[in-house]
């Protein structure tokens, strides 16, 4: 089974995110790129649904030459090889555009993303890709089991799940519960040094959106300390102050 | 060119983001001076649709049938798509629940629009100019995304946009659509919907327990407060990793992010990758022994003290308000 596992190159969770430029650039200075959680996920559940042999895990990604330390990272976990097409990920149209074309020409079983970047939080390169090669998605995927030529999927709905059964090939975008993600062992990390990592140019497309300037969140005032044997007082606080409750 | 909102029902019933959703296009509707029409999809009884006219919409087109009862992403989106183009409609808005993070993508692809998902704010128009605010890096900030699209989809992440009712009334029309069989691959085996819990994402009151707490079974009182403010439960990144409780109630930057009116945080320190997902809450109450624990630093409300003293004194106190009130 070949399995396509789509990354992105994100700042680190622990990051605090602050901006250049008149509020019009995300400051990267000093900012830890990580490969985005839920892709660990996805890949992770991609190398156990191979077995070490049964097929091909390829990694794609929409970046730029510095994302390369983020797709060995995925080689030295156990990705087969990498894809990286040279482009600034300029909205995910763009990135699902591009994906899809190295889809079409290099089809796969399996196309799995991350739920959503950690950056942006879109959720849309999974279900765009879908629309990109008429196959069908799944945005938020608690679950993945294969058998033969279909797959069971649990997606997450409102105050549950809902199972699907889907014929392969389609597109998912994973999250917490498909898979625990894996830590490279010492061969892992001496093996990406090698493993092939095409470089290619993308298509030209047009987009459709652009980020103009960012903002961040208000700051909160002082917090009112309420005593610990004062439960009551809170409570009034929440309901004539507050009026949240 | 006139605006079309997608009003996404759950067993029939719609929930609280499809109003704000409603609401919101209204407004969008009226910034452009032109009609709104609603679409409802699925098994939705008539009572129910003339909800829709509520919250401002002039027209709901009920597209009702056997094998559209529940949600089929792919069949939806054709569907949707199909009616924006029969009516021209030029804006399209859905609520950025676990179905529209679905629907909006396909949406774009089909319409070559553009997609703004999880907006904050109506839109900022003008000149010719188009601009959304959305959350971004999980919480931590927004982005203001201009689209240059002719065609927009916007989804409106759940408790940021006030629900207005209206005096108007809506016309409900039938409206069908050939859907391809392609659009059907995915089949629905199983709805396992707990009936009993607030679902998390669209609660007005969230009740969220961290390490703190010790274990699982120490969730009973966690399970009370919530019962009683008719809050929805979460947890920190630690607690479902440890397993204790599930991943679907992990708040946080790389878990489900909430915009509650009311969060309180019982045993959480306060990790920037918790803080991230709670940040848009309108209220954050925190309760922790530790006085230096960061979530006070972003706190409204705070009690110092230990969760297992705190708590029982806390649901007694809401019970002697809630018998009073």
């Amino acid at each position: 089974m070949k399995i396509l596992v789509c990354i992105s190159n994100v700042p680190d969770t622990t990051t605090k995110i602050t901006f250049t430029d008149n509020n019009t650039q995300f400051n990267t200075n000093g900012v830890q790129f990580i490969l985005n959680p839920y892709d660990e996920i996805a890949l992770a559940r991609a190398i156990e649904l191979t077995d070490g042999g049964n097929g091909p895990v390829t990694v794609i990604n929409v970046g730029e030459v510095n994302t390369e330390p983020t797709i060995r990272k995925a080689l030295a976990i156990g990705a087969t090889d990498a894809v990286r097409i040279n482009a600034k990920p300029h909205d995910a149209w763009f990135v699902a555009f591009q994906i899809a074309q190295y889809i079409k020409a290099n089809p796969y079983d399996l196309i799995l993303t991350g739920r959503e970047s950690i950056d942006y939080n879109g959720s849309k390169v999974a279900a765009m890709l879908g629309e990109f090669l008429d196959l069908p998605s799944v945005s938020i995927m608690k679950k993945l089991e294969i058998a033969g030529d279909h797959a069971t999927v649990e997606r997450e709905i409102e105050g549950g799940k809902e199972v699907l059964s889907i014929p392969l090939p389609f597109v998912a975008g994973a999250a917490e519960g498909v898979a625990e993600p894996k830590i490279p062992n010492m061969r892992g990390i001496m093996s990406a040094r090698t493993k092939p990592l095409i470089v290619i140019e993308p298509v030209e497309v047009k987009t459709f959106s652009e980020v103009i300037s960012y903002e961040t969140p208000a700051p909160r005032g002082q917090v009112k300390l309420v005593p610990a044997d004062d439960a009551a007082k809170l409570v009034s606080l929440l309901h004539t102050e507050a009026r949240v409750i | 060119m006139s605006v079309l909102v997608y009003t996404e029902n759950s067993d029939g019933k719609f929930k609280k983001s499809t109003f704000e959703a409603i609401s919101y296009a209204r407004a969008i509707a009226d910034q452009n001076n032109t009609s709104l029409t609603a679409i409802s999809i699925g098994d939705v009884s008539k009572d129910e649709l003339a909800l829709i006219g509520n919250y401002g919409a002039d027209k709901i087109l009920n597209v009702s049938n056997e094998k559209l009862k529940n949600f089929v992403n792919q069949a939806y989106a054709s569907i949707i798509a199909e009616a924006a183009k029969k009516l021209g409609a030029a804006i399209i808005v859905l609520s950025n629940s676990f179905s529209g993070r679905g629907l909006a993508p396909c949406l774009g692809v089909k319409l070559e629009a553009g997609v703004v998902d999880g907006a904050v704010s109506l839109p900022e128009q003008g000149e010719g100019k188009f601009r959304v605010k959305k959350t971004a890096f999980s919480g931590k900030a927004f982005a203001i995304v201009e689209l240059t699209s002719p065609k927009k989809i916007i989804s409106l992440t759940p408790n940021s946009y006030k629900i207005v009712e209206t005096a108007s009334k809506a016309s409900i029309e039938d409206f069908s659509i050939d859907v391809k069989p392609s659009d059907f691959a995915a089949v629905i085996k199983e709805i396992v919907r707990s009936t009993d819990k607030v679902s998390l994402p669209d609660a007005d009151i969230v009740v969220s327990g961290g390490r703190g707490l010790k274990g699982p079974e120490n969730w009973g009182m966690i399970e009370e407060l919530a019962g009683l403010l008719g809050a929805a439960l979460a947890c920190s990144k630690p607690v479902s990793d440890a397993g204790w409780r599930s991943h679907s109630e992990h708040v946080g930057q790389t878990g489900i992010a909430v915009s509650p009116n009311l969060y309180i945080a019982i045993g959480i320190s306060g990790a920037i990758q918790h803080l991230a997902g709670v940040s848009s809450s309108k209220v954050i109450v925190v309760i922790n022994k530790d006085a230096e624990a960061p979530f006070f630093k972003v706190a409204d409300y705070g009690i110092v003290g230990d969760a297992f003293e705190v708590v029982p004194e806390l649901i007694k106190a809401i019970k002697e308000y809630k018998a009073s009130a």
